[in-house]
This record gives C-alpha cells, sequence and structure tokens, in this order.
C-alpha cells in the first residue's frame, strides 16, 4: 500500500498543502474538518482544514453562502435606489458602506457637500465605527470564552445605537449617508447627549482594558498566535486593523483624507508585533481614537447651515468612472463605479476589508494548532457577509 | 488632498487619445472566425467630456517614468490627484506590472474589477494597485487595466506580481468568466455549487422578472 500514500502525499503537495511531517503512518492520518457555515463562531462562512495530529496543515476557505449579488443589482436601479441594498452586507457599519459610495456617486455627478453635511457624515461614520467594533469585540471574547466580554459590549453598543436612532431614525441600517450630504440635521440636545455618552463609555473601555486585554487567559491564548509579518500583511494585501496590527501605520482617513477629515487632528493606532493580541488590540485603540475624534466633530461642527446639496430627482453625471475609498471598522472600503452617462451605474465593484483579509486565514492557519485557529480566525476583523457582498 | 481638489479634478480630465484599445492579438485559433473586427470605439466610459487641465505634477511625474520606459505600449486614461489610470494591451501587462511593483512601490492589488463591453465585444480587466510601503504613495491608486475578447475571454494572471490578487481574480473568473492563465485555480468562489448559467457579471445575463 505503499504506492497509495505517495500518491496522496503528493496530491496534498499539489493542492498546496503543507505536509509538515512525513507521511508514514496509515491513509486516514489527515482528518479533514469543515467549519462551518453552521458553525457558531464561523459565521456564514466555511472552511476545510486538514489535521495531522493538533496541527493545521491545509486550510481552504469557502465563502459564498450569502453572496446576494450585490454588484449585479446595482446596475438595475439608479444611483439613490442603490443605498438601501448597499448597506446590508454590512448592516453594523452602514454608514461607512453607504459613505464612500456617496463620495463616489458625487464625484461623477459633480456635487459638493455642505460643511455641515461633512461634519454630521464623519459623525455617523465615528458611530458606527464604535457600534462595529464593539459587535466584533463582543464575538471576539464568547469565541474565546469569555462571557462577559460578550456581555458588556453588546450592553454598550445601545449607547451608540440610541444616538444612531434618534439622528437617523434607525437602530442599523440608516440609508443616512447619501449622494449630496446626509438626509436630515442632528436633533435638538444631541450634541450634549453624545458627550454624556462618549463620557461613560470612555470610562468603560477602562473596565474592557483591565477585564479583557489585561486577563492573562486572553493574552496566552493570542500572544505569539498567528505571527503574520510586516513584509506579508504588504504582500498579502490586508487592511485595517490587520494591517496596523503587523506595523504598517496605514489609515485612508490620514493617507487620503476624504471630507472633514484633514481638519481632525488624530493618531493612526498601529501595533508591530502582528500576532492575534496586537489584531485584537488595535481595534480597541481604534475606539479610543475614535471618541477623541468624535469630539473634535461635535466641537468644530458649524452652528448652522445646509446639510444637504440638492440632487436632481435622478441625477447623472457624464460618462467616466472613479474609485473612492473610505476607512470603514474592516479597513479601506473602495467603490469603483463606471458611469455611462445615464441614472444607472454601468459597473458597480465593492472591495471591502473583509474580502482581502481572508487571504491571510489560510497563510496563518497552516503550521497552527486547532486550538488557536478561533483566536486567529475572528481577529482578522472577518465579516462573512460583507465579504460575499 | 481633499474631496473639493478631487471634485475640481474630475472636471478637469483630459480626452484620452484613443479611447478603442482593442486586442488585436487573436486568442486562439479556433475562435478566429467568430471575432469581428472592431469598427465602432469603446463606448465613452473611459473618456470624461469634460475640459482638459494641467494634471496634478507628482501623478504625472509617476505616469511620465512609466512612459519613458514603456513608450507607447502605455495608453494613459487619465491622471487626476491620487489617481491614476492607464490600458495596456495583455501581452505586456506582466511586464509592466513588475515595473510597478519593483521601481514605482506600488506593492499591492486593492481590488481587481471586471466590466463587460458587449458593444465592443470586449471585458476589460482592471487592477487597482496601491501602496503600503512607500511612504510618498499611500493614497495614490494606479488602475492598471486592459481587455480581452469576449468570445476567449483569457489574460495572464497577476498573481507571481501581486500575491493579493488571488482571490479578486478568481471572482473575476467565475463573475465574468474570464480565464487568468497561470492562476492555480479558476473556480467556483462565491457562486452556488451548482450554477449552471452564464458567469453572472456578463451584460447579457438579466436577473428574472427584470
Amino acid at each position: 500500500m505503499a504506492g497509495v500514500h505517495e500518491s496522496k502525499v503528493d496530491e496534498a503537495i499539489e493542492m498546496g498543502m503543507q505536509v509538515v511531517k512525513e507521511y508514514t503512518a496509515d491513509d486516514d492520518r489527515l482528518m479533514t474538518l469543515s467549519v462551518g457555515p453552521q458553525h457558531p463562531g464561523s459565521g456564514h462562512f466555511r472552511f476545510t482544514i486538514k489535521l495531522d495530529g493538533d496541527y493545521i496543515v491545509y486550510c481552504d476557505p469557502d465563502p459564498g453562502y450569502v453572496h446576494r449579488g450585490e454588484e449585479k443589482m446595482c446596475e438595475y436601479r439608479n444611483f439613490i435606489q442603490n443605498i438601501p441594498h448597499l448597506e446590508r452586507p454590512v448592516i453594523h457599519d452602514s454608514a461607512n458602506i453607504t459613505y464612500s459610495y456617496s463620495l463616489a456617486v458625487e464625484q461623477l455627478v459633480g456635487i459638493e457637500v455642505p460643511r455641515r453635511g461633512q461634519f454630521i457624515r464623519a459623525l455617523t461614520s465615528e458611530l458606527d465605527r464604535q457600534v462595529y467594533t464593539l459587535y466584533w469585540l463582543a464575538i471576539y471574547g464568547i469565541f474565546l470564552g469569555h462571557s462577559t466580554m460578550f456581555m458588556w459590549p453588546t450592553a454598550d453598543r445601545e449607547l451608540f445605537i440610541d444616538l444612531l436612532d434618534s439622528l437617523t431614525g434607525a437602530r442599523v441600517t440608516h440609508a443616512f449617508n447619501i449622494p449630496g450630504g446626509v438626509r436630515n440635521d442632528v436633533p435638538e440636545g444631541f450634541k450634549e447627549k453624545t458627550l454624556r455618552h462618549i463620557a461613560y463609555y470612555e470610562k468603560r473601555l477602562k473596565e474592557y482594558e483591565d477585564i479583557f486585554y489585561n486577563n492573562p487567559l486572553l493574552r496566552q491564548r493570542t500572544e505569539g498566535v498567528g505571527l503574520l509579518t510586516k513584509e506579508d500583511a504588504i504582500k498579502l494585501g490586508v487592511t485595517g486593523s490587520v494591517l496596523r496590527a503587523s506595523g504598517v501605520p496605514f489609515d485612508v482617513r490620514k493617507s487620503e483624507p476624504y471630507d472633514i477629515y484633514n481638519e481632525i487632528d488624530f493618531k493612526v493606532q498601529y501595533m508591530r508585533t502582528g500576532d492575534s493580541f496586537a489584531r485584537a488590540y488595535v481595534p480597541f485603540l481604534d475606539m479610543k481614537e475614535s471618541c477623541n475624534i468624535m469630539r473634535q466633530l461635535l466641537d468644530k461642527m458649524p452652528e448652522s447651515g445646509e446639510v444637504r446639496a440638492k440632487l436632481q430627482p435622478n441625477p447623472k453625471g457624464p460618462a467616466g468612472e472613479t474609485y473612492r475609498r473610505v476607512e470603514s471598522g474592516r479597513g479601506a472600503l473602495g467603490y469603483y463605479i463606471v458611469s455611462d452617462g445615464t441614472p444607472r451605474p454601468y459597473r458597480v465593484k465593492i472591495s471591502v476589508g473583509s474580502f482581502r483579509n481572508i487571504l491571510a486565514l489560510p497563510h496563518l492557519l497552516v503550521g497552527s494548532k486547532l486550538a488557536d485557529m478561533p483566536s486567529i480566525y475572528w481577529a482578522l476583523n472577518y465579516w462573512p457577509v460583507e465579504a460575499d457582498r | 488632498m481633499s474631496q473639493d481638489q478631487d471634485n475640481a479634478a474630475e472636471k478637469t480630465n483630459k480626452k484620452p487619445e484613443n479611447s478603442d484599445i482593442v486586442n488585436r492579438t487573436e486568442p486562439s485559433a479556433k475562435l478566429a472566425s467568430v471575432q469581428k473586427p472592431v469598427t465602432k470605439p469603446a463606448p465613452s466610459t473611459n473618456t470624461l467630456t469634460k475640459k482638459e487641465a494641467e494634471p496634478p505634477a507628482f501623478e504625472k511625474a509617476i505616469v511620465d517614468k512609466l512612459v519613458n520606459e514603456f513608450g507607447n505600449k502605455i495608453n494613459v486614461i487619465y491622471i487626476r490627484p491620487l489617481r491614476m489610470k492607464i490600458m495596456v494591451e495583455p501581452r505586456d501587462v506582466l511586464a509592466i506590472a513588475i515595473f510597478l511593483r519593483d521601481n514605482m512601490g506600488f506593492d499591492h492589488a486593492e481590488s481587481v474589477a471586471g466590466t463587460d463591453y458587449p458593444k465592443d465585444n470586449q471585458i476589460e480587466v482592471i487592477y487597482h494597485l496601491g501602496s503600503y510601503g512607500t511612504e510618498t504613495m499611500e493614497g495614490h491608486i494606479m488602475a492598471l487595466a486592459t481587455r480581452t475578447s469576449r468570445n476567449d475571454a483569457r489574460l495572464p494572471s497577476l498573481i507571481d506580481v501581486f500575491r493579493s490578487v488571488e482571490y479578486h481574480e478568481r471572482e473575476t473568473f467565475e463573475m465574468l468568466g474570464v480565464y487568468f492563465e497561470g492562476h492555480p485555480r479558476n473556480e467556483r468562489f462565491l457562486l452556488p455549487e451548482d450554477w449552471a448559467d452564464i458567469p453572472p457579471l456578463r451584460r447579457e445575463f438579466r436577473i428574472k422578472g427584470r
């Protein structure tokens, strides 16, 4: 039966597997394990791994369980009608996914957003960054068996959902950032309420740090696990917190400031270690910095003025194309839109952080232990629905 | 660069010299008879109708360096603040990609998008290349575009140049039916396992009821 073994190993190497140990034992030495799509932690995402003992020797991501054809749907609707369905891929961060779309359409149609509208838009973007990152943190907590870290962020998320509710009228899918600005002005007392919530929230962040990030159990499970070097991070083209955890201080808000972000004073949060801990800690640092940004936005916002530029009912621009991006909760989020001069886009391509970050999953999993899989996988800040679009 | 400047640059785009970039190489002898010569120029999707103005200096220097190296193999479509687009022939795409990576600092691909142009019987594949390693280039995106025939859509894969295109090219393969030569897995990725229809992002694929 020796011939059978050899051919299997050859086949495995051909498939891109790294055979860690000499293949000497019987045929069924490697165990195939399918993670997801029904796995409670994987989300709507499946990946197949092969195990040699405790070590993962092969990983094949299989997304697409929530593919909804957003890009095709865009071709049938006009620029404004596209907004409500475009925020479905990531409902917790819907302000950001419609933000870059609005920037791209504004460039194609050739309109300029009033200054007060730009501030409100940036504010919703920061609020949604908090909502998304808290949700992600809650799942990361329960993934590693830390139930308190599931409960706390889920509860504190309500602070920002409440603010967004009073501002936009919807808890998660706002359809608020539109080409030309935002739908309506802030309600009365919004600034004071937001400042109050931020003050409370910052106290909570300190408690998060104590109970979760300084927890020796979490540290042992994440530190030194899933190392992604700076060179590999650049080569794989990852983005967002995954990239910044590997020592590349790249943030779209800094390198390509959109709207009024060039007037805001903030630092790009990054770490150099490149392990799962850094990938889990960088979003936390982002949340802290985001509180500073929100305070500045509220402070510098003009007292009154228009929030939305007047648009035609069926806006259209000259034929052309554009590529605009923003920094979302999961990294750069870009829209490539081709217009043929009609009110409907000819082609819309959404380049999302999640889709770019899964490329790092096989890279990190192969060679690591099965027990490290949860901390590596979810620290990639991967949102399956967004990746599938 | 602010939004205003970006908008201003949009208005200032120059008209491309030749919008009819035709893939003149015959990809397959078998299909040669099916392919009709393209007489009509490409739709004006690559052109901007607005008046020409001075392109930004830094971006122009980048494109000039490319043009110096490759001459008329490069067709400059636009130069805007932070954004450049060039159109090349499929046979040159690998050499130009390697030059962009090694000499210009573009080290990863942000996105790969395919666009179907049935009027020209062509599919355009566009790589949006960005830079993490070079500080001065961080916000800049180089759009490297190439076109292939719809009947036998084949392009060389850039996976050996930019590792980050792997899933993007695989998605373009299943969504538009462009076969990437040299890519290890031209396979289904996002679509259902039992998908038995034409690639859905081709224009003739219609959503039911529309």
